[in-house]
């Protein structure tokens, strides 16, 4: 056994010197045991080593070996010492192979160590001290590893115009405006105990945080809570996790509340941006977009399900054959028609070319999911009391999922946004059927619903 | 109008500014104050000072100059309608502020924007200011960001640009229509045209640098823009393709989102559910794909639905690629080339260069890959290694179902 005393935790100049001998003189890596400073000692250490002097063999190092061990020598695990002695012993090159586990425990080492280096310049903060030469800036910090030497020249680099201290429990350094300086260990009671400022930095603290966006995860994952009770800041967290959920609550609530304005201004907006529709491809062989319409101040909105031909032409829903069925059940419901919100599921015409025709395609999921949009925003605008869906494409637009006519009809249907639904068939259904019985019975259940509609919205 | 204390004013005016998602204080050049003049340095990494319980990091001193603003657009919280409380920083506080926050290590350095007071010019003049006093007063050398404004004078601009990292302008929304529907006073011509401009000064700033070593830098950090999410119509697809565009016209170094959120105060125009913050987080992932996976932007597109243009909220775009483009995999780790390995799901640039490397040295095994990367039950299905193949597995129809985050569709329901 042969044991190596190195002159400090952080001593990466006495591991090369000694390692480069040891390796030269082929000593295994069992044969060693590293020492830091005078106390201590191996059970089964023998005496002191006098390194080998001669040069046996040459030794080639590749330089990202040397960075490595630099980086490695600074982390508080004891073996780190004998780990980049086997790597340089076997063949230092193989760090490149990171798939080997002990060039792996050895990066993983190297990146704690790193990220050691980078949280300290992160999150030392200084409390100002003034004395009879001016203001001093002093630091209470409490890193993992054995990094503070090492950092020391970041902090040189950055306030070199400034005298400060950084205070941690195995070593202090003093910089004057010219000189670093070393001091002995200190305890959080040698630095200043508050700076006035430290209240102006967590009034900003507090207000750049976005209670609608709470991500404490993401937070802790870069600000460990360890480093917590050296960063006046986070004092805060708590209070400010704890009111986010009622910020934007009231947040949300004072918008609602606040609609009504400019409705009307923001409804033109809206159907000139629907103007230009994208979102899905069914806008290239569409004329237009057929946005809704009627009072912003409706008590009732009806959702059919497309534009049809005649709609498309024209720019307005419900104008064609099925628009003048609706109007005839909604004059017998006793419902005005000019007092209801009328808007399509989806706002563009979906046809299939049959010679000179447009026949009528049903829209499919993706078609309906692109469109919701729209009905989401006329929603957010009319904040009807009651939604009436009239056929399936519909039903599902409102629900936001697929189901049956039949499923739905005839229940009050709590939605998604808030608010009451309520589900019929579409008016050309009726039209289609080609029994006069069973088309005057489906168009009566029509009135009826319609009728109940109303009564629903009181 | 009582007169507030800086610290009042600080509340309002930082309140004011977090809407802006960049705190970024990379991709400067390195400078120190060794020379015991100045305060400050930049190591071109960016440093995080603290982090907000919303899990942004805080970078800069982000605050506005003023909270006042003769525009009316309908998503900021600044606007003229508004009835927000106001507030109005001088020049010289902001100066004391940043030095004062500064040599506490508290920031990297100043990201300042203002609503427009006045007119664009005497705004930008009062912003330049602030930057002039910190680089010629202080020699301050950390970061500084400036927001330009698109109507202000070139040379002003130009001043921005001297004593600036970076500069920036937002473009505000993904599409002109939306544009006009939420922001009426302001035009996309006109923004794209100052970025335009500031790309050739930026440009011919490095350009000169190259020929002369004494001319002066500027904005060394490049520009970058913002685009909020969720307040227009448009898709995934559309902000991926209007993104790649403005990296590709302005060389920009950066393409920020932010996910609509809900203001104290909003305008009727906006949509009153915000869109969910995984919606935002996938688009940074699509813009990751383009600028460090070598994916083109019409590719990172096919990871959206075809239907609806929007990329998937439960898997990441990647992985919705992949699970497209099922023909592509499994890749072999031990022959792949390198832009093969970069498709793989669960492979990051890191574990790519690593299996790169480690392949000199082995034939790698399963248990090698594991050792290179995060999490090896994501990839595995789209890998050969020498003892492993997957069998018919990326044929599998509920593949898709098989490796999606279970915890994380948990968030399509929080927001």
């Amino acid at each position: 056994m042969r044991a190596v005393t190195l002159s400090a935790e952080d001593d990466f100049e006495g591991w090369r010197d000694a390692a480069r001998a040891l390796a030269q003189a082929q000593v295994a890596p069992s044969e060693i045991v590293w020492r830091v400073g005078e106390g201590g000692g191996d059970l089964f250490a023998a005496e002191p080593m006098a390194l080998p002097t001669a040069a046996t063999t040459t030794l080639k190092v590749p330089r990202d070996f040397l960075q490595l061990a630099q980086t490695v020598v600074l982390h508080s695990d004891p073996q780190r010492f004998a780990l980049l002695y086997t790597l340089l012993a076997t063949d230092p090159h193989r760090i490149e192979d990171r798939a080997d586990p002990l060039v792996r425990r050895v990066e993983l080492m190297a990146k704690a160590v790193r990220r050691d280096i980078h949280k300290m310049r992160a999150f030392v903060r200084f409390r100002e001290l003034v004395d009879d030469s001016g203001p001093r800036y002093i630091a209470w910090f409490e890193p993992e590893h054995h990094i503070v030497r090492a950092n020391a020249r970041f902090f040189v680099e950055r306030f070199a115009s400034m005298r400060w201290s950084i205070l941690t429990p195995e070593v202090s350094i003093h910089w004057d405006g010219k000189t670093l300086s070393e001091g002995p260990p200190a305890t959080r009671g040698d630095a200043p105990a508050d700076d006035p400022v430290e209240a102006v930095w967590k009034t900003y603290y507090a207000s750049i945080f976005n209670p609608a966006r709470l991500k404490t995860g993401a937070m802790l994952k870069e600000m460990p809570r360890k480093y917590w009770k050296n960063m006046p800041e986070t004092a805060l967290v708590k209070a400010l996790v704890a009111g986010a959920r009622a910020r934007e609550t009231a947040m949300v609530e004072t918008a609602r509340s606040a609609v009504g304005g400019n409705v009307e201004g923001a409804w033109t907006a809206l159907r000139d941006e629907a103007a230009a529709c994208t979102r899905c491809p069914l806008y290239k062989p569409a004329t237009q977009t057929v946005f809704g319409e009627g009072p912003l101040d409706a008590d009732m909105m009806l959702v059919g399900e497309q534009p049809g031909d005649q709609e498309d032409l024209a720019g307005c829903a419900f104008v064609g054959p099925a628009g003048q069925m609706l109007d005839k059940a909604l004059d017998e419901a006793g419902i005005d028609r000019a007092r209801v919100y009328l808007t399509n599921a989806v706002k563009h015409f979906k046809f299939e070319p049959r010679g000179k025709r447009r026949i009528h395609a049903k829209p499919d999921a993706g078609e309906i999911t692109a469109c919701r949009w729209w009905y989401e925003q006329e929603l957010a605008l009319v904040r009807p009391k009651l939604v009436v869906a009239l056929g399936a494409t519909a039903a599902w637009q409102i629900t936001g999922k697929a189901a049956t006519i039949s499923k739905l009809r005839g229940q009050q249907l709590a939605l998604p946004e808030g608010g009451t639904g309520w589900v019929t068939v579409h008016p050309s259904y009726l039209l289609r059927l080609p029994d006069a019985e069973a088309a005057a019975q489906a168009y009566r259940d029509f009135v009826a619903d319609l009728r109940a509609a109303r009564a629903l919205v009181g | 109008m009582a007169q507030l204390d800086t610290r009042a004013k600080l509340a309002i005016l930082a309140d004011a500014a977090k809407y802006d998602a960049s705190c970024a204080s990379s991709g400067t050049t390195k400078r120190t104050s060794k020379d015991g003049k100045g305060l400050g340095s930049t190591t071109g990494m960016g440093i995080c000072h603290a982090y907000a319980p919303d899990g942004r990091c805080i970078s800069l001193l982000k605050i506005l100059l003023t909270n006042s603003c003769i525009f009316d657009c309908h998503y900021c919280i600044n606007r003229k309608s508004s009835n927000v409380r106001r507030a109005r920083f001088t020049p010289a506080e902001v100066v004391d502020l940043t030095l004062n926050f500064y040599r506490r290590n508290y920031i990297e350095g100043l990201f300042l924007s203002s609503g427009i007071i006045r007119s664009s010019n005497y705004t930008m003049e009062q912003m330049v200011e602030v930057a002039r006093s910190l680089r010629e007063d202080h020699h301050f050398r950390g970061y500084i960001h400036l927001k330009t404004i698109p109507d202000a004078d070139p040379e002003l601009i130009h001043q921005a640009g001297l004593h600036a990292d970076r500069v920036s302008i937002n473009v505000e929304l993904p599409t002109v229509a939306g544009l006009t529907r939420l922001a009426p006073e302001k035009s996309a011509p006109r923004i794209e045209g100052a970025m335009l401009e500031m790309r050739t000064a930026i440009e011919d700033g490095a350009d000169a640098r190259k020929r002369y070593r004494s001319a002066p830098r500027f904005a060394p950090g490049g520009q970058s823009t913002q685009m909020i999410v969720g307040a227009d119509a448009a898709t995934d697809g559309d902000i991926i393709g209007r993104a790649a565009g403005l990296y590709g016209r302005f060389g920009l170094r950066r393409v920020y989102y932010s996910a609509f959120s809900p203001i104290p105060d909003a305008s009727a125009v906006l949509p009153l559910q915000r869109p969910p913050l995984m919606r935002e987080h996938r688009l940074y992932q699509s813009d990751w794909l383009m600028r460090f996976y070598e994916f083109r932007p019409d590719e990172v597109a096919q990871a959206a639905d075809p239907a609806t243009g929007m990329l998937p909220l439960d898997i990441d775009p990647k992985l919705a690629w992949a699970l497209r483009f099922r023909d592509r995999f499994p890749v072999d780790v031990n022959r792949a080339p390198r832009e093969a390995l970069l498709r793989v799901p669960g492979l990051g640039t890191k574990a790519v260069a690593s299996i790169l490397a480690a392949r000199k040295w082995r034939r790698l095994r399963l248990e090698d890959v594991a050792r290179l990367t995060v999490s090896l039950a994501k990839i595995r299905p789209f890998i050969v290694t020498a003892d492993w193949r997957p069998v018919a597995l990326t044929d599998k129809a509920d593949l898709r179902a098989w490796i999606a985050p279970k915890k994380e569709q948990l968030e399509l329901f929080a927001a």
